[in-house]
């Protein structure tokens, strides 16, 4: 046994497991680890001192799933979270199916009882794998000390290639205990499989580039694939060669600039009416590795009911899944708009873009940005106002709810992975650590939390985590006294109900000041420069509490059931409109 | 709309419940599901028949591809291939009463397997309707069925035909489904039944 760090040479070293997990890592190009010890991963935590990896000591197993998380989202390398085995384990589980939900690359490693015990219920013994099987890409349970390095190679590949996605690995004590021959070369996994119904051939390529040809509405559909593949150069291109306009999926959001004039900003149940209406009048969709989630087509039936469909996708099975497409082109995004961009010839045609542009026009009076100041101060504003201050430079990491959603529509991200929220999931409580994760990413990024008073209790306890880790991150706290996208959906559809939505909140300030966090209370528009340049200049950690209107509702809002254009626009005259 | 498919996996514990979990996942009932050895070592071969929309095959298929587990997906939908399935059916019997059932199996091509006091034990292999031809003309009868255990569908597609091979096929005897009232189809027939055709080429 040595004493010495493996180094990734492919010289067989006799290790024990556990330090084979860490030289594993550590070949893989981990440098940080979020995690959480406990009995049964202890000969692990024992063996990390020889190795050159930060472990980030997190306050609950949800918060290292999460963290690593925002860490893979903010940087596109795989995140890597560490638990004990049972309950350990079982904390994970929200942050695994928010990572698999949103097509995360992460590995998680969990120790387990000895192999001799398995089965017999033994004390902290789960059947992790069991539990995760239908939310990781692929998971491991490990019994030998010489299949650690080769398991978790390939979990890295797994998890990082393809469609990404997390991928457990279960390792028994026994395994972490006993020694093996450690080479990192040898241990490395055949190459990766592609999907053997990827198809973008020929005949399609030409379909779709007829379709285009000949299309007077066509649309481009921008998910989260652009930014797995790193295509924003060629969604760019193609959009500007085309002259057509651009509309964003919540994780599409920074695929492609925001200010740039063929943006239209996010589609969907909270997408601007513009952006659903030039999506309902379009007559080709271009859709860009996104999937036609119920929440971005509103009803089905009536979906783009005049458009032809291009699907460029790489997981055949999500094409025809939920809308049927005309032609799909089924790989990577990136390589197949490479494919595709030379043919593509530039179109003169503005009459489509202008009557986008009309439309856009047409909403900017019902904007909360120019409603007048009446001493309210309304999530939107704040905002509004972050993003100015911050330049849109900021990574932003939002909670789930209203605030999420006013974050999406009022800051303006130009840039890939500059927002990380939890899409699919839908987590409430994933700001917060997941932010940790992007900041250890990206330690010279500036970092916002925006979460809701409800989400943010529910991960409150990894402030410590900050503090210990001595992290600047700024926070800022939408603070309405609601479960606000709660008490929104009570207010449009459940005749004002407002059935447990209320919720009470402790003074955010004085838990920050607990943990030796400054902060501030906001309440008024005029304070709310000041403050966040307050926590801009501080020095380390910061948290304002902005305590905006109860009773806001994000607009506009296709309610369950509607069409894509049938939105419940902001009352311009005090009274909701159902419009078409 | 029954769907069949024929997946060589991992031969690993928890491969089948990765399978099956899918089909779970997906709401998507299953029939039958054989598994057994391949021709590969360290592989297993699956065939799973699924109770599914006529339009869902694609992504069935698609989702089955990405279980790490998964080598290879077959949809076999319409295709030409032979399908076969093994029963064992136990009937409630005395001396007295086993003539009639000594002829339908005889008429069925199943075999005594075991015979008992009370009872006896026949085998049939076969396709899917035939089985249920007999079953059924076995409970039309007197006979009580005391215990049916079917394997379930397995699947092979056929080798690359000639047309006149297939046209040789389609005007066979349909010889293996004598007296089912459903009519087997071209891809049923076994290639053995040509074995006396003169116009046989091979
Ligand atoms: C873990 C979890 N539980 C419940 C929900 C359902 N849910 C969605 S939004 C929401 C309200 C969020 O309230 P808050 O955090 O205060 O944010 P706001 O909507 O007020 O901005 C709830 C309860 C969820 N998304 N996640």
């Amino acid at each position: 046994m040595s004493d010495k760090p493996a180094s990734a040479a492919s010289q067989p070293t006799r290790l024990t497991g556990s330090e084979i997990v860490w030289a594993t890592l550590e070949g893989e190009g981990v440098r940080e680890v979020f995690g959480y010890p406990g009995g049964q991963i202890l000969p692990i935590y024992d063996a990390l001192r020889k190795y050159p990896i930060r472990h980030i000591l997190v306050r609950h197993e949800q918060g290292a799933a999460h963290m690593a998380d925002g860490y893979a989202r903010a940087s596109g390398k795989v995140g890597v979270a560490v638990a004990t085995s049972g309950p350990g384990a079982t904390n994970l589980v929200t942050g695994i199916a928010t990572a698999m939900m949103d097509s995360i690359p992460m590995v998680c490693i969990t120790g387990q009882i000895p192999t001799k015990l398995l089965g017999t219920d033994a004390f902290q013994e789960v059947d992790i794998t069991g539990i995760t099987l239908p939310i990781t890409k692929h998971n491991y349970i490990v019994t030998r000390t010489q299949d650690i390095a080769p398991v978790l190679r390939e979990a890295f590949l797994i998890a990082s290639s393809g469609r990404p996605g997390p991928v457990l690995v279960d390792i028994t004590k026994d395994a972490q205990q006993g020694s093996a021959d450690f080479d990192f070369a040898a241990a490395a996994p055949s190459p990766h499989r592609p999907h053997p119904m990827l198809s973008a051939e020929h005949d399609a390529i030409t379909a779709a580039l007829d379709l285009i040809l000949s299309a007077k509405r066509p649309i481009i559909l921008a998910g989260h694939g652009v930014l797995e593949s790193n295509a924003t150069d060629q969604v760019l291109t193609l959009a500007e060669r085309l002259n057509i306009p651009v509309a964003s999926t919540l994780l599409g959001l920074g695929g492609f600039p925001a200010s740039h004039e063929l943006s239209l900003g996010m589609m969907g149940m909270h997408g601007e009416a513009w952006v659903n209406q030039a999506i309902q009048q379009s007559d080709l969709l271009i859709a860009c590795g996104m999937r036609f989630d119920d929440r971005v087509t509103g009803v089905l039936a009536s979906y783009a009911p005049n458009a032809k469909k291009i699907h460029i996708e790489i997981d055949p099975a999500e094409v025809n899944k939920n809308v049927k497409v005309d032609v799909a082109l089924i790989g990577d995004l990136r390589e197949i708009l490479e494919t595709v961009l030379p043919h593509i010839v530039p179109r003169k045609d503005t009459t489509w873009i202008r009557a986008v542009n009309i439309l856009k026009g047409d909403a900017a009076v019902r904007d909360i940005k120019n409603l007048p100041d009446l001493g309210h101060l309304y999530a939107a504003h704040v905002i509004h106002d972050l993003w100015r201050a911050t330049d849109g430079k900021a990574i932003v990491v939002t909670d789930v709810g209203q605030h999420q959603m006013w974050e999406a529509q009022y800051y303006k991200h130009e840039s890939p992975r500059t927002l990380i929220t939890s899409g699919g999931l839908g987590t409430m409580g994933f700001a917060l650590p997941a932010a940790i994760g992007a900041k250890i990413a990206c330690p010279d990024r500036e970092v916002w939390v925006i979460a809701g008073d409800g989400g943010f209790q529910m991960t409150a306890s990894e402030l410590s985590t900050i503090v210990q880790e001595k992290l600047d991150i700024r926070i800022a706290v939408i603070n309405n006294g609601f479960l606000g996208m709660v008490r929104q959906w009570q207010e449009f559809i459940y005749e004002r109900n407002y059935a447990c939505s209320p919720i009470l909140s402790p003074d955010f300030v004085k838990i920050a000041d607990a943990h030796g966090i400054p902060g501030a209370t906001v309440r008024k528009r005029g304070e709310v420069l000041p403050a966040v340049q307050a926590a801009r200049s501080a020095m380390g950690p910061f948290l304002i509490n902005f305590m905006v209107e109860k009773e806001d509702a994000v607009y506009p809002m296709i309610a369950p059931g509607s069409a894509l254009d049938e939105m419940i626009r902001r009352p311009s005259n005090g009274h909701d409109a159902k419009e078409k | 709309m029954l769907h069949t498919f024929v997946a060589l996996v991992d031969d690993k514990p928890g491969v089948l419940t990765r399978v099956a979990s899918l089909f779970r996942r997906l709401n998507i009932n299953i029939i039958s599901l054989t598994v057994g050895h391949s021709e590969r070592s360290e592989v297993s071969r699956m065939t799973i028949v699924a109770e599914a929309a006529p339009g869902s095959g694609h992504r069935i298929k698609a989702s089955l591809f990405k279980l790490e587990s998964v080598l290879d997906v077959d949809d076999i939908g319409q295709l030409s291939c032979v399908t076969r399935e093994l029963a064992l059916i136990k009937v409630a019997a005395t001396p007295h009463t086993r003539a009639p059932i000594f002829q339908l199996a005889e008429i069925f091509r199943a075999r005594v397997v075991d015979l008992a006091p009370e009872s006896l034990m026949l085998e049939i292999t076969g396709v899917a309707s035939k089985i249920e031809g007999l079953i059924q003309v076995l409970s039309e009868g007197d006979n009580q069925i005391l215990e049916i255990s079917r394997t379930g569908r397995m699947v092979m597609r056929r080798g690359q035909h000639t047309s006149r091979v297939l046209d040789a096929m389609r005007v066979a005897s349909p010889e293996e489904e004598p007296i089912i009232p459903i009519t087997a189809t071209a891809g049923d027939v076994g290639l053995e039944l040509l074995a006396g055709d003169p116009n046989h080429p091979l």
